[in-house]
């Protein structure tokens, strides 16, 4: 099935929660949903056997500050890419997170991979899954005081890189 | 050096010494710091086309008590650093430290929140090589120069 | 950050930044007693339980294998809870070389940003390369020449062939085998003379542009790949004969690592992992990218999952990737290596120094302001096959020549997810064995 036809399926199952996003230049075709909706419409993709969504391959969250969405009214926007093995067919899930709020749910109990794909989307932009078993940071050290990928947060850190944890001896070594 | 606390003022020692570092500077051996693209390099260097075994720096030791040549390689990021001055201080005197490649002498083409711009912040470096990653050649020439400053 | 902070290099307190070595070490050694060196590195909280917890009567016994270890993966760090040599739990840790790639997307244009996706997977950089560049094309929406994309074909199945028996050669090297890796770092080498030939760097080659490929290849670049083709099955063969025959290789290997093919998909692991679980997913057959659809080749798979049928499938793979090359060698036609658009194609050099209207065109690409632009909001998820699984980019544009987001779904990240599970209730060798077969490249976990 092409995207086209799998963002038909879900607006005439989902009717109006499921919004369709289009790219311009390449025309590729994605949907857009609000985050108290994800959890159901992912279930029925992966579920559904004529969709069959059976591998989540990335998790990411686009941070929208600088670039205003009409369909993504909010700041971040949580990306799916979702792939079926035995259809062979793609398909892009957005999920709107507003800032004040940045939560959204997990879906590790879905596909496993999930896991670390939230775990990253956190470390980098501070959006928390409820669900997730494992919600810590993932490539920053564990006390790091930002959320580097948001575009508020600038390339060379606020000083960060120069005063990491230094390495004390243990008590009586020279 | 070591040797005279043994012998005190009774011994010239300066033969000696000129034996023992003609012997510690022959056979350095390196504990490779290997994190990026640079350890691929280095790893070739140790490998069979480019062989630094031929100048002495055959023993690979990832264990930093016994090993005396610490060639950091690759970058080096906040996470990481502690590590690597933990590891340097688990080193026994003397030491030297080889700085491969770009990263690890000044941070190269990522200047980010994540990365030291350049261990020698942190580290007493004697040798840097430039390049990303710089060439087996390069290592293998700056192995004999730390050759020439080992004393 | 809780730590303190040393406002100056010790050089600098010293007043001068002219010390020779030797004087700048002795600073350091006063600054180990100083006690305002201070700072406890930060411990992450790790799912220990409690009986590691209690540590009078606990059996338990929690091992680090450190961020700086023998295996030559880069730098992961594993703890390992142990009741004698059985591990009961275990947690990981990455995030040792995180570099912030993404970070440099959104400050470089997509023309810079080819030098950064070398530095990902560098045992294969030619196949990032290609897939950066595909990613930007389809957002463009511009189709490389033909001789471009066999060129491209070429190169990747080359740089997949280093990438393979590289992982296979450090696989027996964990093992204790150490002339496999001599072996693979000599194969490697030839391979090297090739892409050294082709694009002047060895390792980190930046070959691909947006809208083609750097530069042609020298003239003696077929009778190079003939060599490659001529010699590198009798290395399969030996190689094979090695492993194979390495009675010891094979028990530490066999029955390690095993993942059911339920599980490879949930976790989202792709490439030759998911292949030796028995899933026959290919991103060149299933989304066929650069004419893969032109040429014949298999997708092998093995039916066991654990870690010896990882390293028989890359042997295979290797196998599969010669006849590509073969054919795309026979296939390759004359013509431009880059695309014609002058929007998007960055001119030729000799070009540039005689020519008023290619010094302009060069002009407009490098300044800020003009370039290469894709529209505002486009955005697109481009999956290539890596030698380690689906390299996927997505890409969102905002109508200015820098990006706007560049997300890299590198497959190290999602094959090493599963290692923690994978090795509980096996032995602490076991799993050096099952790490080595994922072929974890810390580059490409980190970014």
């Amino acid at each position: 099935m092409t995207p086209e036809e799998i963002l038909q399926s879900l607006a005439g199952r989902f009717g109006d929660k499921v919004a369709s996003g289009k790219s311009p230049g390449n025309g590729r075709v994605f949907a857009v949903v609000d985050r108290e909706h994800v959890r159901p419409i992912l279930a029925h993709l992966r579920d559904d056997p004529a969709l069959a969504m059976d591998m989540l391959s990335d998790v990411t969250v686009v941070d929208h500050l600088r670039l205003e969405d009409p369909l993504v009214r909010e700041r971040f926007a949580v990306v799916y890419q979702l792939y079926s093995l035995r259809h062979n067919h793609r398909f892009q899930v957005k999920a709107r997170v507003p800032q004040d709020d940045p939560s959204a749910p997990s879906v590790f109990d879905l596909w496993k991979s999930a896991l670390w794909g939230e775990r990253e989307a956190y470390d980098m932009y501070g959006v928390e899954f409820e669900g997730n078993p494992d919600m810590r940071r993932l490539l920053m050290p564990e006390d790091y005081p930002g959320f580097p990928l948001r575009k508020d947060y600038p390339l060379r850190g606020r000083g960060e890189r120069d005063s990491f944890p230094q390495y004390r001896p243990p008590r009586g070594a020279t | 050096m070591g040797i005279e606390k043994i012998f005190g003022q009774s011994l010239i020692t300066t033969s000696v010494n000129a034996v023992v570092s003609w012997a510690r500077k022959n056979a350095l051996w390196p504990m490779p710091f290997g994190t990026a693209c640079c350890a691929i390099e280095m790893m070739a260097t140790l490998s069979g086309r480019y062989d630094l075994s031929r100048f002495g720096a055959e023993v690979i030791r990832f264990s930093p008590r016994q090993s005396d040549l610490m060639i950091v390689s690759g970058r080096i990021s906040i996470k990481m650093m502690p590590v690597l001055i933990k590891i340097y201080e688990q080193m026994p005197e003397p030491k030297w430290v080889i700085s491969m490649g770009a990263c690890a002498s000044s941070g190269g083409v990522f200047d980010t929140y994540t990365l030291v711009q350049g261990v020698d912040q942190f580290l007493p470096v004697h040798v840097y090589i430039p390049g990303c990653p710089p060439r087996p050649e390069s290592l293998i020439d700056a192995l004999l120069k730390i050759q020439e400053i080992a004393v | 950050m809780t730590a303190a902070k040393t406002t100056q290099t010790p050089a600098e307190a010293a007043g001068s930044a002219n010390l020779s070595p030797r004087e700048v070490e002795k600073l350091y050694k006063t600054q180990a007693q100083d006690p305002a060196y201070t700072g406890a590195p930060a411990e992450p909280r790790f799912f220990l339980s409690e009986e590691a917890e209690d540590e009078l009567g606990g059996k338990r016994m929690v091992l680090n294998m450190g961020p700086q270890h023998p295996a030559t993966h880069g730098t992961l760090r594993v703890l390992l809870e142990l009741e004698g040599e059985k591990i009961v739990r275990a947690d990981t840790e990455i995030g040792y070389l995180h570099t912030g790639f993404e970070k440099l997307a959104e400050y470089m244009t997509y023309h810079q940003w080819v030098t950064v996706t070398d530095r990902m997977n560098y045992m294969s950089a030619i196949n990032n390369n290609v897939g950066y560049a595909l990613a930007v094309e389809e957002l463009l929406q511009v189709e490389v020449p033909r001789r471009a994309q066999v060129l491209r074909v070429i190169l990747c199945e080359v740089s997949r062939l280093a990438d393979h028996i590289l992982c296979c050669g450090l696989q027996g090297m964990d093992m204790g085998a150490f002339s496999l890796m001599l072996w693979s770092f000599e194969r490697r080498e030839k391979i090297y003379d090739i892409i050294e030939a082709v694009c002047g760097a060895r390792l980190t080659t930046s070959y691909t542009r947006i809208g083609g490929i750097f530069r042609d290849v020298p003239e003696d670049f077929p009778q190079l790949i003939k060599k490659l083709l001529e010699e590198f099955p009798r290395f399969l063969d030996e190689f094979e004969e090695m492993a194979i025959g390495n009675r010891i290789l094979e028990d530490r290997l066999r029955g390690t690592g095993r993942i059911p093919p339920q599980d490879a998909v949930s976790w989202g692991l792709t490439g030759p992992i998911l292949r030796a679980s028995g899933v026959p997913y290919d991103v060149r057959k299933a989304r066929p990218y650069l004419g893969y659809d032109r040429y014949e080749f298999d997708v092998p798979t093995q039916a066991d999952g654990d870690s010896w049928a990882r390293l028989m499938q890359r042997l295979a793979e290797c196998r599969q990737s010669l006849r590509i090359i073969e054919q795309a060698l026979a296939d390759l036609p004359d013509g431009p290596v880059c695309v014609e658009n002058k929007k998007i194609a960055l001119p030729d050099k000799a070009e540039v120094f005689d020519n008023i209207e290619s010094l302009i065109h060069h002009f407009k690409l490098i300044m800020f302001g003009h370039g290469t632009a894709p529209p505002r909001g486009a955005e697109t998820y481009y999956a290539t096959e890596a030698p380690n699984g689906e390299l996927g980019f997505y890409i969102v544009a905002d109508g200015d020549m820098i990006p706007y987001k560049i997300r890299v779904r590198p497959p190290s990240i999602y094959n090493y997810a599963i290692f923690t599970k994978l090795i509980c209730g096996g032995l602490v060798s076991d799993a050096v064995a099952v790490l080595s077969s994922l072929n974890v490249i810390a580059g490409e976990l980190d970014r």
